[in-house]
């Protein structure tokens, strides 16, 4: 029996049904006219005979159409082809794309799964990174036009950018004329009474210019007024919107009311709208002029006092620093022996706030992209080892008439479908990531608040999203459209060619440098962050409990009664068990706290400003350097006998007995302090690594004086006390004491509250948080680097070894050894490794000089470093490749052969 | 002979009770359905193709039936039917439709038959 598909088809023609619906249909029948002429013949009836009346059945007359077009829906007349078609047509196209894509996928859950679960990785670390520096750094600040905002610092030649005087302040604000305004500010913690128990809580002193300059308003209230703001006038208050909510129970009728701060009644003004964003976001506000520091009234003092200012539009940065520094200039004409060498420096407050972590932040960008990458060349090379599967689906599509364009488009929509499925898990692991490793390095990240998922993390995710489909996707649709249809058809399922074994390969390699940059990056990091826990910081860092102390307001009005609460303080705690000793200190090291004091040898007058150095100021007890375990070089610390009573003494570090007195022994020679006066040094004792573990070395002050608190004159008395930090020894765990700590500070009064309770291991945890954070991220990106390229030789090999099973079959039958197999297997499959880790390493060594800037103690090409990262990829690389080396080996020679 | 000769119309209307009846225990394909109809109904009911296979599709369109390749060894594959759920429930009303129909008719005639 002919075939008599043919003239069904005709049949069918005029009804315009979907190509595969047709030959469904045509087939059906075909098969009937078949079994029919079967019957007939066999029936007695001649060929001919049966042959016509077959025909006749199917294809005879109109009825077959007719009847069908009653069921059957017409179709678009061809496969729909790209390029020539409307825009309807494109997008019945799309979904018919989108559609077929999803079927596809839904059908290979384990494709699928592994390709999202990369892109999921990639794209997902790619919106962490991009979610934080689009917050940090992309985001204006919360101020209305914060562009206009700027810092502007004085310039000393120790100090290229130190706090303001108060003086100094008042006159750059009288007389610039390119800012709107300027404010000024300084962070204090206030003792808040009157409610309960007494509390320490973050203050700010301000200018009442600071909520105008930064276009804030409270939403309850008011701001101050410029009469608020003056000495001798009633003190007003500024509430956040936490304390007001937090403390004071959002009380709608708080105007007017009054607070207890440090002793003084002030009055509430307005409270802040929540989501108001400022520094360390503070509690309370207070205009500066009710700071009653002497601090405030000389040129010669600068008291962490900080301005800001808003330039006028039209003004630039640079015409106001020239302003600035001209008004600087005169003002050190008129006052040469404050303000001699001084000069300002202008910086954009966004600058100021992120421009540290900057280089930082731009170095996870460049780590991340590998990781993407990668994540890409994994999938591309799933999708390769797929679309040599789907070689005869492509041949059948392009026998029916598929075009080129056609079958990459639908390709591409697969890839782009799968990036966009990997985004959307991308995302909840971006925000669940970005959380945790902010948690994990807590003050690493400037504006840590405000990095979330916004409209524009969510466009970039979704950007890259599709071109990363598109990237992934076009290298293996390009090579499935341009597979020879009929070569296809007749090699059958075995069917592959060479050029995509290229790609593969270079693929592989290509992740497995990038993964060698990586590791170095973290590598280096590791290194640096080892180094600096090496790092003697000049005293010994365990088991001390740092706690903010503040004393009773009944004993802060008098001078001795200050000295004997805190006599009777350090008494009390010291006795508590599992404390060894006890002290306090005005400055803890490395806390980002530091006060300098100019200082000149002998007893002679005062030099010039710029003739003095500075150096770093403490005042503290008796037992600081026990507690400290400083070691003591020459002479005594103090005693109790240094008292008032007594002539002042100090001791030095022996950093300044160095720079001061060389080769000459310091015990018993006088020098003179600014505002403290002559004194004697008692002794001298080891430097402490203050400024950090990294930057102490090179930091411009490195002097330091200690001072005993029992001998600071009374009128600065109360005044040097507020903030000061008690510092525990103990023999146990410093954290299991600190309610016993609480309850013995507070004394009998039960007024004296402790606040801001840290270890000395969490400060300096604290002072690497940054290096931290940057190590955490990339040893995360190295360790999904590392997975991806392990799993990417993995599955080359794999994927090599079954196609190569015949071959194998063939070596083994002539005699080759289980070892000569998993040798050939493992000598491919390293071959591409080394490839990729030698190309790796010089690209590591070009690159991560970039990250020089965040290295301690290592050189970016670290030979050790680098030659670890190696030995641990080609460790994991052996191992990917050795797994489906072992399988090669299992292969059993007949059941390979017999395959064919 | 008159009484062979059946109505057209009375193919049509019962011809998709007819095919899920004998769809009813196993699945079948197209030719064998016709050939069965055939030789049941003794060669009074004949199905043509070019009507049988669309209203199998229209069936299978309502979802009563479904329609699958098979491929048995050593044969071209072919496209099997079987009744489905809703299929079932169909066959169930339409039997009792006609069952009360053919009863009515009965009553009519043999009453003036009688």
């Amino acid at each position: 029996m002919p075939d008599c598909s043919e003239q069904i088809r005709q049949q069918l023609a005029g009804l315009n049904l979907a190509p595969t619906r047709e030959a469904e249909i045509v087939e059906e029948l075909a098969q009937h006219a078949e079994d029919r002429y079967r019957e007939l013949v066999s029936g007695g009836a001649t060929e001919a005979e049966a042959r016509r009346a077959a025909l006749d059945e199917v294809g005879g007359h109109e009825l077959l159409a007719r009847e069908l077009r009653a069921v059957e829906p017409a179709d678009a007349p061809e496969p729909i082809v790209l390029g020539a078609g409307s825009k309807a047509h494109l997008l019945t196209g799309l979904g018919q794309d989108l559609r077929y894509g999803f079927r596809t996928l839904r059908k290979n859950p384990g494709f699928t799964a592994v390709a999202m679960l990369a892109l999921a990785l990639g794209i997902g670390a790619n919106t962490a990174v991009f979610s934080v520096v689009n917050g940090v750094l992309l985001r204006p600040l919360a101020y209305p036009d914060a562009g206009r905002l700027l810092m502007i610092y004085e310039t000393t030649a120790e100090f290229s950018q130190s706090s303001v005087a108060y003086l100094n302040f008042l006159d750059w604000r009288r007389e610039s004329r390119s800012f709107a305004d300027m404010a000024t500010y300084r962070g204090d913690d206030l003792n808040f009474t009157g409610a309960g128990q007494p509390e320490q809580v973050s203050g700010e002193y301000v200018s009442a210019s600071l909520f105008p300059v930064l276009g804030a308003a409270p939403f309850l209230g008011r701001g101050f007024l410029p009469e608020e703001d003056r000495q001798g006038a009633a003190c007003a208050v500024i509430l956040s919107y936490g304390f007001w909510k937090g403390r004071l129970g959002a009380d709608p009728n708080v105007l007017g009311k009054p607070l207890t701060l440090n002793a003084v009644s002030c009055a509430v003004v307005g409270v802040l709208p929540q989501d108001f964003r400022f520094r360390e976001n503070p509690r309370v506000y207070v205009p500066i002029e009710q700071w009653t520091s002497a601090e405030l009234r000389t040129r010669e003092e600068h008291p962490g006092l900080r301005v800001i200012g808003r330039l006028k539009p039209g003004a630039t940065l640079e015409a106001a620093q020239a302003e600035i520094a001209s008004i600087a200039s005169a003002l050190s004409r008129q006052y040469p022996k404050t303000n001699a060498g001084h000069g300002v420096k202008l910086v954009r407050m966004k600058d100021d706030i992120v421009g540290y972590i900057r280089p930082t932040l731009l170095l996870l960008v460049g780590a991340v992209g590998f990781v993407l990458i990668i994540a890409c060349a994994n999938v591309a090379n799933l999708l390769l080892a797929r679309a040599t599967a789907r070689q005869r689906e492509f041949a059948i599509r392009a026998a029916l008439g598929a075009d080129r364009k056609r079958v990459v488009r639908q390709l591409l929509t697969e890839s782009v479908l799968l990036s966009v499925g990997g985004a959307t898990i991308g995302l909840l692991l971006a925000r669940w990531g970005t959380s945790l490793v902010l948690a994990a390095a807590p003050g690493s990240v400037p504006r840590a608040g405000e990095i979330g998922i916004d409209p524009y993390v969510l466009l970039f995710t979704l950007a890259v999203s599709v071109a990363t489909g598109v990237l992934f996707g076009l290298a293996p649709a390009l090579h499935s459209a341009n597979a020879n249809a009929q070569e296809s058809l007749k090699e059958g399922a075995r069917g592959a060619g060479g050029g995509r074994h290229r790609a593969e390969g270079v693929f592989v390699a290509v992740e497995i440098g990038l993964a060698v940059i990586l590791l170095a990056g973290a590598g280096l990091m590791i290194e640096s962050l080892w180094r600096l826990w090496q790092v003697e910081p000049g005293f010994n860092t365990r088991n001390i409990l740092t706690t903010k102390v503040a004393l009773s307001p009944k004993v802060m009005a008098s001078p001795p009664g200050i000295r004997l609460a805190y006599q009777q303080l350090l008494e009390r705690v010291a006795a508590i068990p599992g404390a060894q000793s006890a002290a306090i200190t005005s400055v803890v090291p490395l806390s980002e706290n530091d006060v300098e004091i100019p200082f000149w040898p002998g007893t002679g007058p005062q030099p010039a400003q710029d003739r003095m150095t500075s150096a770093m100021f403490y005042i503290v007890t008796t037992d600081y350097l026990r507690v400290m375990q400083i070691p003591l070089r020459r002479g005594r610390f103090f005693t109790d006998r240094d008292d008032l009573g007594s002539p002042p003494v100090v001791v030095i570090d022996d950093v300044l007995a160095r720079h001061v007195f060389p080769g000459q022994d310091p015990v018993g020679r006088q020098m003179s302090i600014m505002v403290v006066g002559p004194v004697q040094i008692a002794g001298v004792v080891g430097h402490v690594k203050h400024w950090g573990l990294d930057s102490d070395d090179t930091a411009k002050v490195r002097d330091q004086i200690y001072f005993p608190v029992m001998q600071v004159p009374d009128k600065f008395l109360s005044e040097a006390v507020a903030g000061l930090t008690l510092m525990l020894r103990t023999g146990l765990e410093p954290l299991s004491l600190v309610s016993a700590v609480r309850a013995q500070v507070a004394g009998p009064t039960q007024d004296q509250p402790i606040y801001a309770v840290r270890t000395m291991e969490q400060i300096i945890a604290r002072s690497l948080a940054q290096r931290r954070f940057t190590m955490l991220v990339l040893i995360i990106f190295a360790g999904t680097a590392l997975l991806l390229a392990a799993v990417g030789i993995y599955g080359v090999m794999s994927y090599a070894v079954t196609r190569r099973s015949h071959e194998i079959g063939i070596r083994t039958a002539l005699g080759a050894s289980r070892g000569e197999i998993v040798g050939l297997v493992l000598r491919q499959g390293m071959r591409l490794a080394a490839i990729g880790m030698a190309a790796g390493l010089v690209a590591a060594l070009a690159l991560t000089r970039f990250m020089a800037g965040l290295l301690y103690g290592v050189r970016p090409a670290d030979p050790a470093t680098l030659a670890a990262v190696t030995l641990l990829l080609g460790g994991i690389a052996l191992l990917a490749c050795y797994i489906p080396a072992r399988r090669a080996a299992a292969v059993d020679a007949v059941v390979a052969l017999r395959c064919e | 002979m008159e009484g062979r000769s059946i109505d057209r119309e009375w193919k049509k209307g019962s011809a998709e009770l007819l095919l899920l009846s004998l769809l009813e225990a196993v699945p079948r394909h197209g030719y064998e359905l016709g050939k069965l109809i055939e030789r049941r109904s003794e060669g009074a009911l004949r199905f043509h193709a070019a009507s049988l296979y669309p209203l199998l599709y229209r069936l299978e369109k309502r979802g009563w039936i479904q329609g699958r390749w098979v491929e048995k060894s050593g044969q071209r594959r072919r496209r099997y039917y079987r009744l489905t759920a809703p299929g079932r429930k169909v066959l169930a009303s339409q039997r009792q439709g006609w069952q009360t129909f053919v009863e009515a008719i009965g009553r009519i005639v043999g009453v003036e038959n009688a």
